[in-house]
């Protein structure tokens, strides 16, 4: 048990330990300053931003960087459909699969823009290797940079700077942040075993009997695993994602993989700290999801290191780990581990299935979706711990004796109307309703697998992962149509499948792009104030009683409106197996 | 010397300890509660209610409810004794309506106040007949309100002033009790620039004056601070605004929350009714119906604070109305609590209108008797403040006047010759600015001895102000003028630094002398040699670097900064042109007075922020009371923390608290909580403990008494 | 900005990026993987010693009879079908997945149990009886099945549980066994992430190596 907790305490001490560096560099890197990249780099930019036609000094207002986004995003969409669409005509088919399911390329196509990766398919027998690495490997960059860039942006509003250019912040997210990384990071997973080819499947007659035959999916995987994760994507190239051993072959590629998942959304407070030139509020502030993704862990780990009593009693243990959908090398610790942190990211790859956790672990990783800002995803996660404080020092603020402001910004209607939207409002639409009218259908369009509380916090999970753009699910929803080899073989579509393609469609772009326009036009409405400056009357944001608050905050407004799922879903659940089973 | 310091200003420094001072003309408080009782119930309209987003909710909810009284299985059937769901309902309703109505009786104490106050100035501006000085010169007599802007009136001893106007001759005392109360008469008369002006409904005393009208009927400064008072012209603060955003943005959300849970439930209880029993399913159904997801919603929402919100408000304004200060709009109210720097004068605000004679120093050889005998025959025929201490310190020296002042002739102050003194056949005795006379002796002849200086700059440093005396060509001697610092100001104004407010003293002294009163008074910065414009300046300064500044005014000149300053708090005895520029009119005219609308402004913040915290605290002992309860039957009764008696029991209690609440936080919402003079920090601190942690805690420890007291089962 | 001048824009930066992320980066790491590590790169595919390739050293494989040391039980069997009635066509792309049984799914307690049913169709063996008629003692490895269903590990408890099954039915000492667990255990990374886990596939493959004393 010790060394499960060791690991665990030794991969957030790294976390930590780099987030100077890396929100640092990042901190160069927007504000165009020197890094060591600057030779090589700068003229190739300037030949992309040449390409793209833009200039690099060329500032834009909230409106006009979402529109950017917004466009840039549609001409992505289109390309990534066809690609997926036409991947039968396309080459890099060794295996040839035909097209999936107009829904199916629908929702991927959206899923990865909006950078959830919500699978509703099977890698190795739904796209072809084409569709991987032109489809959906290239959004794992646009739509990590977006957010990248979007956090950006918002961070120089808040701290009273124009927001900057977006296919320049675009650009440079790729090329100075993404990229560089990605290619040593490929190069160390193809070395620990991951594989980066372009062969089909190898066949092999088993050890055990040699007339049956062993398919060994391959692929181009290690340059697709690590943008995965860095740019908190999510998306496995196999089916069961981080948890196959060729996306994760050992402890030291998951802990990369950890490392990788939360580096950005870590790092990035800590950027804020450097543009706000107030380090200490960024780690007070790093504090808040920090003290929250340690609680979640504790709780997961828990519930997964005690196991199933059910289990254990047929085992005739008092204790033995949950090992249901988890690989024997990873074990409970770095399972449960992942499992928060992937949640906590918004990343949404898994090293192991969510759906066969305690609901300890169901009850964590569905908060996590929930609050969003476990660190969160990437930018959009900085963003809305931000909203959060605005909110915060909105609500407390008052009380002591000013209308409220922020970093010396004034806290009016505009930026409530924003900020409350953005964090209150969205998401309860965007899940609840939505998750409500599946389970009034459970038959018809929900396709629950399990029975019960745990089939009620798989519908809802659903729709959070998708809302919150995580990607990651319980898995045994109905939510995937056949494949297409399937399909061609004769088996007939899902009407479950339909109703979520669609319907989380809907919960994705509205988690995506309403709170991106939100947090743009509040940075605008921010950096446009009159700055007041602090005085000992103002209330200062940068102490531990201010983050104690926020921690208070975001409990109250960001959990207790999904309290009755909780209770409903994962706590109802955990009572049910504390009383037995059936 | 400027011309700012040397005219004595006839301000009046009301008696008494600050907080006695508080009083507002007489207003009749009788029948206030029986009058908001009845409007509370009038207010259950839902013309008005729609104004509120989240008591509309509870309105919508009450109806629903009622409903639901009549008819339990209004929207589906319920597995469940039809008299109990009607009796469980019935109490739903009732418990909301009156939620409704606390909220209501709370806005309608608060209105009633300044209803009341409104009345009583209404009385005074009944109508009075004007005599009205046509252009042929003759008077004719006509009803008040057929006045227009621009006429000219008489008024007579006795005479009730028919409108605001500016005097254009004669002297005569006021009574202007009405709207100040203050009793004792004010001397009024043309050209001063300050006490010109006349307010319609106050009462001329004695003597006769000629007035031109400055408003048209019902525009008059009476007219609009009723308006003011009574509310009619209430709009909601931008931060009031702002909070009811998010007030509306959290019911929008718990809307959708309770909403859905029924569809929810309805899947779980599905399930019950095969994994553990039809009565289970039954239970969760019921306990997920209509009525019980009402309570819940209203339970959830923030009704506390959107319930006092407007009383809040209101009872700010109403505040600084009992200091005797009439503001604008409650916009000035809220900015006084942020303001960042306070730009005062120093005569009259820091420092008592008056400074006093405290020492002759002679000079040229002259003894101390010699310069107090000129300095009395120079003073003889002034009558200021400045020049009664003179005598008075001279014929405390010993000097008599040395001639009969029949013969004699005053010489009057003018800001051109900056001096006045007595003229005799023989003699010129001059007393004034140390230059002024300096220049006065050499173009007599004279010369200028170098101890002047001397004298000059040891009274300079010790922050008084140097008169020279001189009789023809010949320099006796300085007066000492000293400056007296108002007792309390030095602590008051620390109070306001750890505030975060910051004070800057303006004054016409050179920088020696101001610099002296400065640090006497405890201000952070001062300005001297200042003259009208600088204020201005020095507004625009501090207001680019993004602060919000507080001033006092009253003369014309005053005009454009009190326009500029964010909050401009203007003395009734001020000019007409002040007055308008201003967004607050002080009708006691004590300049100080802005520190207490700072505290003010800062307490009606407070109040809202406190309320808003311990209104969104409340919800998790909610959660815990309600949820658990009327989810029983999944299994997760071990949530019940605070062992209610049963779903129903919660249900009630919970929502018994919530309206309670309301009623019982209403004083503190009239009120305000009560404001200390600490930092931020400390502030958030206690106020944190007090709403947020009490906010979290509190309705655990009441729902759980209610619970225990409800004779439920 | 002109509608026309964003559109513009947005296609042009939506190409650029595509081939620099899609095309060059893919490609250039296809190339660094084929050429310094084509081992890895390629799938880690071991050969036995006539040079056939005979699984991956990275997944596992289904070994369920007294001779093998037993692996974890799988949803897609390690991704494996008979050549000859691949109906699902597993062999065409390679499979993997997991149960997604919740713990409170009655259905993963039947699983483990077994449940009798007059169906034979319906009725499930389960998966501690199967271990204990083969007088394995179950570990919670060899009763819960993996995440990828291709997990290549056992734990070292649930290969030492298998030891006297296996030296039973191949005529070994179990201290042999002992050894060959021991060198076919792949330890934490860094001797601290991750869980010590035996690979199953090396394990048997040395079993097979092995001559019986």
């Amino acid at each position: 048990m010790l060394q499960g907790w060791i690991q665990i305490v030794l991969t957030l001490l790294i976390l930590v330990a780099i987030t100077p560096f890396f929100g640092r560099y990042m901190a160069r890197v927007f504000q165009e300053q020197r890094t060591i990249l600057d030779p090589i780099l700068n003229p190739v930019e300037r030949f992309l931003y040449s390409l793209v036609g833009v200039r690099a000094k060329e500032d834009m207002t909230g409106w006009q960087y979402a529109r950017a986004i917004l466009y840039c995003n549609v001409v992505m969409g289109v390309l990534i459909f066809s690609i997926i669409m036409f991947q039968q005509f396309l080459p890099l088919n060794p295996t040839g699969i035909p097209a999936p399911t107009w829904d199916t390329a629908l929702h991927t196509t959206i899923s990865f823009i909006t950078n959830t990766n919500q699978q509703h398919y099977s890698g190795e027998t739904y796209l072809s290797y084409a569709s991987q690495m032109w489809g959906l490997g290239y959004h794992m960059f646009t739509s990590a940079a977006t957010g990248l860039a979007v956090g950006i942006a918002f961070i120089r509003g808040l701290t009273g700077r124009p927001l900057g250019n977006f296919y320049v912040d675009l650009i440079r997210a790729i090329t100075r942040v993404l990229l560089p990384i990605s290619i040593v990071g490929a190069i160390v997973l193809i070395a620990a075993g991951v594989p980066e080819t372009l062969a089909g499947p190898a066949i092999v007659p088993t050890l055990e009997d040699p007339a049956i035959s062993q398919a060994i999916a391959r692929g181009p995987v290690a340059h697709f695993e690590i943008i995965k994760n860095l740019g908190e994507n999510g998306g496995g190239f196999f089916a069961i994602n981080s948890a196959h051993p060729f996306e994760n072959p050992n402890g030291l590629t998951n802990l990369i993989t950890l490392v990788s998942i939360l580096s950005i959304p870590t790092s990035l407070i800590y950027t804020y700290g450097i543009f706000a030139n107030n380090i200490k509020q960024a780690w007070l502030v790093y504090s808040i999801p920090f003290v929250i993704l340690v609680g979640f862990i504790i709780i997961t780990a828990i519930g997964e290191y005690n196991g199933n009593p059910a289990v254990n009693a047929l085992l005739g243990v008092d204790q033995a780990p949950n090992l249901e959908g988890k690989e024997v090398r990873f074990g409970w610790a770095q399972s449960a581990l992942f499992a928060v942190i992937t949640t906590a990211s918004m990343c949404g790859a898994v090293n192991s299935l969510h759906d066969s956790f305690m609901p300890n672990g169901g009850f964590s990783t569905l908060s996590n979706l929930f609050l969003q800002i476990v660190f969160g995803g990437q930018g959009t996660g900085t963003a809305y711990l931000f909203a959060y404080l605005i909110l915060a020092v909105f609500i407390t603020g008052l009380m002591v004796g000013r209308t409220p402001e922020f970093l010396g910004r004034k806290i009016e209607k505009r930026e409530v109307v924003l900020a409350s939207f953005l964090i209150l409002l969205v998401h309860p639409i965007a899940i609840l309703i939505p998750g409500a009218i599946a389970l009034a259908f459970p038959d018809q369009l929900a396709g629950i697998s399990n029975p019960g509380f745990h089939g009620l916090s798989q519908v809802i999970y659903e729709y959070a992962s998708a809302a919150a753009n995580n990607g990651s699910g319980f898995e045994g929803l109905g939510d995937s149509q056949p494949s297409p080899i399937a399909i061609a073989g004769g088996a007939t579509t899902s009407a479950t499948a339909l109703w979520w393609n669609l319907s989380t469609c809907f919960s994705l772009l509205a988690g995506r792009y309403v709170p991106i326009a939100a947090l743009l036009l509040l940075a605008d409405s921010m950096a446009r104030k009159q700055p007041v400056p602090a005085t000992t009357g103002t209330l200062r944001t940068d102490t531990g009683l201010f983050t104690g608050v926020t921690i208070g905050v975001i409990l109250i407004l960001g959990a207790l409106e999904f309290f009755p799922v909780l209770a409903l879903g994962p706590i109802a659940e955990a009572f049910q197996i504390a009383r037995g089973i059936g | 010397m400027t011309s700012m310091n040397d005219s004595p200003k006839p301000f009046r420094v009301p008696s008494g300890t600050r907080d006695s001072r508080r009083h507002t003309p007489k207003v009749e408080m009788k029948g206030l509660y029986q009058r908001a009782v009845k409007e509370s119930f009038v207010k259950l309209d839902p013309r008005i209610q729609v104004r509120n987003p989240v008591m509309f909710v509870v309105w919508v909810g009450t109806l629903v409810t009622l409903l639901l009284t009549f008819d339990p299985n209004l929207f589906g059937t319920l597995q469940a004794d039809v008299n109990q769901q009607r009796l469980l309902n019935g109490l739903i309703t009732f418990i909301l309506l009156f939620t409704i109505v606390f909220a209501n009786f709370a806005e309608s104490v608060a209105e009633g106040r300044g209803k009341a106050q409104a009345d009583a100035l209404r009385a005074t501006r009944s109508d009075t007949i004007a005599k009205k000085i046509l252009p042929t010169g003759s008077v004719q007599e006509i009803s008040s309100t057929e006045l227009r802007r621009g006429d000219l009136v008489k008024v007579v001893a006795g005479d009730m002033i028919p409108a605001d106007g500016e005097i254009i001759a004669g002297i005569g005392s006021v009574d202007e009790s009405a709207i100040t109360g203050e009793s004792a008469p004010v001397l009024k008369q043309p050209g001063t620039d300050i006490m010109s002006s006349v307010t319609g409904g106050t009462r001329l005393l004695s003597d006769e004056l000629t007035v031109r009208i400055t408003a048209d009927p019902g525009q008059g400064f009476i007219d609009r601070m009723i308006a003011l008072v009574e509310g009619a012209e209430r709009t909601k603060t931008p931060n009031e605004i702002a909070l009811t955003v998010l007030l509306a943005v959290l019911t929008l959300v718990f809307l959708i929350v309770v909403a859905n849970i029924p569809p929810i439930t309805g899947y779980v209880a599905s399930f019950l009714s095969t994994a553990t029993s039809e009565q289970a399913a039954a239970d969760l159904r019921n306990g997920a119906s209509v009525a019980i997801m009402i309570s819940l919603l209203v339970a959830l929402i923030p009704t506390t604070i959107g319930g006092l919100l407007s009383a809040i408000g209101i009872a700010g304004m109403d505040r600084v109305a009992q200091f005797n200060v009439i503001a604008t709009s409650g916009r000035a109210v809220e900015a006084c609590g942020d303001i960042n720097t306070l730009v005062l004068d120093k005569t009259g605000t820091i420092t008592l209108g008056n400074r006093l004679a405290a020492e002759f120093i002679p000079v040229n050889g002259h003894g101390m008797e010699d310069v107090a005998q000129v300095a009395l025959d120079a003073s003889v025929f002034d009558e200021t403040p400045e020049g009664r201490s003179i005598v008075a310190l001279a014929e405390r020296s010993g000097a008599k006047v040395s001639f009969d002042p029949k013969l004699a002739e005053g010489v009057e102050f003018s800001a051109r010759t900056r001096m006045s003194g007595t003229d005799l056949d023989s003699k010129e005795i001059r007393k004034g600015a140390v230059d002024a006379i300096r220049g006065f002796v050499r173009s007599r002849g004279g010369h200028v001895p170098p101890t002047l200086d001397e004298a000059y700059e040891r009274v300079s440093k010790l922050g008084g102000t140097p008169l020279a005396v001189c009789q023809n060509n010949e320099i006796y001697g300085v007066i000492y003028l000293k400056d007296i610092v108002k007792p309390g100001l030095k602590e008051r104004f620390d109070q306001l630094r750890r505030m975060g407010v910051r004070t800057i003293m303006l004054t016409g002294d050179n920088r020696i002398t101001a610099s002296v009163i400065a640090q006497e008074a405890g201000v952070d910065d001062f300005i001297a040699e200042a003259t009208p414009e600088d204020k201005i300046e020095v507004i625009r300064s501090e207001q680019a670097q993004g602060k919000l500044v507080a001033m006092t005014g009253d003369g014309t000149n005053d005009a454009p900064a009190l326009a500029q300053a964010n909050v401009g708090l203007a003395m009734n005895s001020g000019t007409q042109a002040a007055k308008e520029a201003a967004n607050m009119v002080d009708l006691d005219s004590d300049p100080t007075k802005l520190i207490d609308l700072v505290t003010i402004g800062k307490q009606l913040l407070i109040t809202r922020g406190a309320l808003t915290t311990f209104s969104v605290a409340n919800d998790i002992a909610k959660y815990f009371a309600i949820i658990p309860t009327i989810f029983a039957a999944a299994g997760i009764g071990a949530l019940n923390v605070m062992g209610l008696k049963s779903a129903n029991s919660a249900i009630i209690s919970a929502l018994i608290y919530n309206a309670l609440i309301i009623l019982v936080l209403i004083p503190l919402a009239l009120k305000g909580v009560q404001f200390r003079p600490l930092t931020a920090d400390q502030l958030l601190r206690r106020n944190i403990l007090i709403y947020g942690v009490g906010g979290v805690i509190a309705p655990f420890i009441a729902i759980k008494l209610i619970d225990v007291i409800l004779p439920f089962s | 900005m002109s509608f026309a001048r964003e559109a513009s824009r947005a296609v042009r930066s939506t190409l650029v990026l595509w081939v620099l992320t899609a095309i060059i980066y893919p490609f250039v790491m296809i190339g660094i993987g084929q050429l310094v590590f084509p081992f890895q790169a390629n799938g880690s595919i071991i050969t036995n010693t006539q040079g056939q390739p005979v699984g991956s050293a990275l997944i596992g494989q289904p070994f369920t009879s007294d001779r093998y040391f037993n692996s974890r039980p799988s949803t897609t069997s390690y991704s494996t079908a008979d050549p000859k009635k691949d109906e699902s066509k597993v062999l065409q792309t390679g499979v993997s997945g997991a149960s997604n049984l919740a713990p409170s799914n009655p259905a993963l307690i039947d699983r483990i149990k077994g449940k009798a049913d007059p169906d034979p169709e319906k009725a499930i063996e389960g998966d501690i009886p199967r271990l204990q008629k083969a007088d394995v003692k179950p570990t919670a490895d060899l009763v819960y099945t993996s995440g990828s269903s291709l997990d290549p590990h056992i734990t070292p408890e649930g290969a030492r549980a298998q030891i006297s099954r296996v030296a039973k039915a191949r005529g070994l000492q179990p201290n042999q066994l002992e050894d060959l667990i021991k060198q076919n255990t792949d330890g934490r990374s860094l001797g601290i992430f991750g869980e010590p886990g035996v690979n199953a596939l090396k394990l048997n493959l040395a079993l097979d190596a092995l001559k019986p004393t």
